[in-house]
């Protein structure tokens, strides 16, 4: 036996719509994430750094830049002759119309991909829970309590999103009730749609499912479930955020400027891969400023940035003001601008001296390549 | 047999770099860290493969633990090849005799049946001491057009300098003339960079006839190619224009690694066209804290700054206490400095550890006796401990006791 017998499985798409914005261009697993990274490194490194061999990805729509990003699989250790990175596009078939528009119809698109791997167990996640989990314990958990399924969960704010699952779970933690949009503000123990199972209880599932034409993971499985299966919950404590919109990407973001927050996520026995791009350390130049701030290799600062999460290859011109700020890849501050709560996206100009000012709760956002 | 090649290149990577003290005690020469991200050997590998060559033989003797390992097979530089690709050729058995490398010459000549397997016309000898960016095509396209056997590169370096080098006098047409080794009244400004483009069969012959010659010291620059001088050979120099830097002294490690930090100076690192390529740890981006303070410095990523750096390079996953102060310095990977400590004009290792208020250098501006001054260095691992002082010009090289809390 090679490896830990445990396939992973990733969904590229899964929310694409709640951060509309990033994902107009690309996958919701491409979307970039704090200065040098896309979101599906975090997912990838969980499962690589778990003594995964074997993972797909479930692409659905617009994920070019998703393939650029991944390649063979290399930075994660997934170019391999057995096992590795299995990307798994849309499957048209004269009976399935292609696209898929649900998760079980996307499951069901890859069920000739779990058919041919020879893993006896399933982890399952999305791109949009950022989190440095070790699944070898939510495995181990699994294993232990004799569950069914396993969810990971963390207690706090249920995020935004269309039928994240509100759990209620009796002593032991099998989970007794499984609440969908649920509308409270009061801390929650909801989903990170984070599974593990049998592969084979997932392909009986989705047979099932798919036969009586159900097509919501959420309600037709889990919640239909719940008294045949033992579904348990495993709680993380670690950092987890969930985003679910715009506002969740910069909140999330800002978060890490925390030095704890960091620790978590990026912590050094747990590294978290991504694709190299050769640029050379960060030029500070005379008279600038940085505070409190995040800087990705490639950045040539003259001017002044605070509290920014700046990414690979960003210059901010000298005298420019950049402030509670994310920027992307190649964004070009011109000299003696001036930029305050806002978030631009990849390759985008600021010509010299202009100015944009978001707040906190409102970031401006500016789209790939935008000049202003 | 491998495919055949036009061009390879042999990368003399076996040197100590004795000079370098002990920031090679436990690391060959071209494996010592350069730049924030780079180390020495990135420069040649990076030319290498912008220049179209894909077939390299790195020789190694001195240490070739951590070099062996940085090179792994050579992926991250693109030279992980179906045929060809980058390989480490360390001194092996033979039948009739198991030597080291005893020369440069003699490590090329020890390695023949490797270069023999890829039939080339061209072999391209590089060293792993230099940093520079050069395109080695279009020095063969000119050892072609002259129909030269060698032609080694050449630069020019201001004639103040020149005595410290091996010097060319060349003809009109760029064949060479004369060669001077470290002349006291240089009649030339042309120094050899040490980047040889040779016609294989001819070096081949002479690297034989090098051999067989007992008194030779088997040496390009001292035997091998004055002989060919001799014989009048086509020996050429060819012009380069752009940054070249030995890196083999405390001195002139420090100052290239400033040198990257100076607007004036034709070193561009960030260009895409001619990107140099690196084996990195994985780090996140490095996080400069609310109360940093970092100017006219280069800082790699998984830094955590919260002190004061000025005029410094720090390698990636270096930290900098609050309080802690840097200047006109190199902080190379892992290593911490901690709060009320001050580091100048220095070179401090990897893995290192600069405790509370200890201070290592010394500015030359606060020196009675500016005979005394120099960088100083803390070798890799080491512990400065509380309050201890390195003074300038000093190499470190066991832990320090500091004071008692």
């Amino acid at each position: 036996m090679r490896g830990n017998n445990i396939l992973g499985l990733i969904y590229s798409n899964a929310y694409d719509s709640a951060l509309h914005e990033l994902t107009n261009l690309r996958t919701m697993g491409s979307v970039p994430f704090c200065g040098r990274y896309r979101l599906i490194d975090f997912a990838l490194s969980n499962m690589v750094n778990s003594g995964i061999q074997k993972v797909g990805v479930i692409t659905k729509s617009n994920y070019r830049s998703l393939m650029d990003h991944l390649g063979t699989g290399k930075p994660w250790d997934l170019s391999r002759k057995r096992e590795g990175l299995f990307i798994l596009p849309p499957f048209s078939s004269a009976s399935s119309g292609g696209v898929y528009r649900c998760r079980i119809e996307a499951i069901q698109g890859s069920l000739g991909f779990l058919a041919r791997s020879n893993e006896e167990y399933v982890v399952m996640c999305d791109c949009n829970v950022v989190c440095n989990l070790d699944f070898e314990k939510l495995y181990a958990a699994h294993d232990k309590t004799g569950a069914d399924i396993t969810i990971a969960y963390k207690r706090g704010t249920v995020p935004n999103l269309d039928d994240v699952m509100a759990f209620t779970m009796d002593e032991s933690g099998r989970i007794t009730e499984a609440a969908l949009n649920r509308n409270t503000q009061k801390d929650t123990d909801y989903s990170l749609n984070i599974f593990v199972m049998r592969k084979s209880l997932l392909e009986r599932l989705i047979a099932e499912a798919s036969s009586l034409h159900m097509n919501d993971f959420e309600r037709d499985i889990v919640q239909r479930n719940i008294g045949n299966l033992k579904i348990f919950g495993y709680e993380t404590t670690g950092y987890a955020g969930t985003l679910d919109c715009l506002q969740s990407y910069y909140d999330i973001s800002m978060e890490l400027l925390d030095g704890r927050n960091r620790g978590a996520l990026f912590a050094p026995e747990r590294p978290v891969y991504t694709k190299t791009r050769d640029d050379m350390p960060v030029i500070y130049g005379l008279g600038s400023q940085a505070r409190n701030s995040l800087v990705a290799d490639g950045c040539v600062i003259d001017g002044e940035a605070e509290n920014c999460i700046l990414f690979r290859g960003v210059r901010v011109g000298k005298g420019a003001k950049v402030k509670n700020s994310i920027i992307m890849q190649d964004t070009f501050i011109g000299d003696g601008a001036e930029l305050n709560c806002v978030i631009t996206d990849k390759g985008a100009v600021i010509k010299p001296r202009k100015t944009l000012m978001g707040a906190p709760n409102f970031p401006v956002f500016v789209g790939k390549g935008i000049v202003i | 047999m491998p495919q055949k090649k036009e061009c390879i290149a042999m990368l003399l990577a076996g040197g100590q770099g004795s000079r370098l003290g002990v920031l090679t005690k436990n690391i060959a020469k071209p494996a010592v860290p350069y730049g924030g991200k780079y180390r020495i050997i990135d420069f040649p590998l990076s030319n290498c493969v912008n220049s179209g060559i894909y077939t390299v033989g790195v020789l190694t003797q001195y240490q070739p633990l951590e070099l062996n390992d940085y090179i792994g097979n050579g992926q991250p530089w693109d030279l992980d090849r179906m045929s060809g690709g980058v390989h480490i050729l360390s001194p092996y058995q033979q039948i009739n005799a198991t030597e080291w490398y005893k020369g440069t010459a003699n490590a090329i000549y020890q390695n023949i049946n490797f270069i023999d397997r890829y039939d080339p016309e061209y072999v391209l000898i590089l060293s792993g001491d230099h940093i520079y960016k050069m395109d080695y095509s279009k020095m063969l396209a000119y050892h072609k057009e002259k129909q030269a056997d060698c032609t080694i590169a050449t630069l020019e370096v201001p004639w103040e300098e020149a005595s410290r080098f091996g010097l060319m006098i060349l003809n009109e047409y760029g064949s060479i003339a004369e060669f001077e080794e470290k002349p006291e009244n240089p009649r030339s400004n042309k120094a050899s960079m040490g980047v040889y483009t040779f016609t294989w069969n001819k070096l081949r012959q002479y690297l034989l006839e090098d051999e067989r010659d007992r008194n030779s010291s088997n040496d390009f620059g001292k035997d091998l190619i004055p002989r060919m001088h001799m014989r009048k050979e086509r020996l050429f120099g060819y012009p380069f224009d752009g940054y070249w830097k030995d890196v083999g002294t405390i001195d002139s490690l420090w100052e290239a690694n400033l040198d990257l930090l100076n607007p004036k100076v034709n070193l561009n690192l960030n260009d895409e066209s001619w990107r140099v390529f690196s084996h990195g740890p994985e780090a996140p981006p490095h996080y400069i804290s609310a109360d940093a303070k970092v100017q006219n410095s280069l800082v790699s990523e998984g830094c955590l700054v919260e002190g004061t750096v000025d005029f410094s390079v720090l390698f990636p996953n270096v930290k900098v206490e609050k309080g802690a102060v840097i200047r006109d310095s190199i902080v190379m990977p892992n290593t911490v400095i901690k709060t009320g400590a001050v580091v100048q004009y220095a070179i401090v290792a990897e893995n290192a550890a600069v405790e509370e208020n200890a201070v290592i250098g010394e500015r030359p501006e606060d020196m009675k006796n500016l005979e005394e001054w120099g960088v100083a260095v803390v070798g890799p691992g080491v512990t400065v401990g509380r309050g201890a002082k390195v003074p300038p010009m000093a190499m470190i090289d066991n832990d320090i006791k500091g004071e008692d809390r």
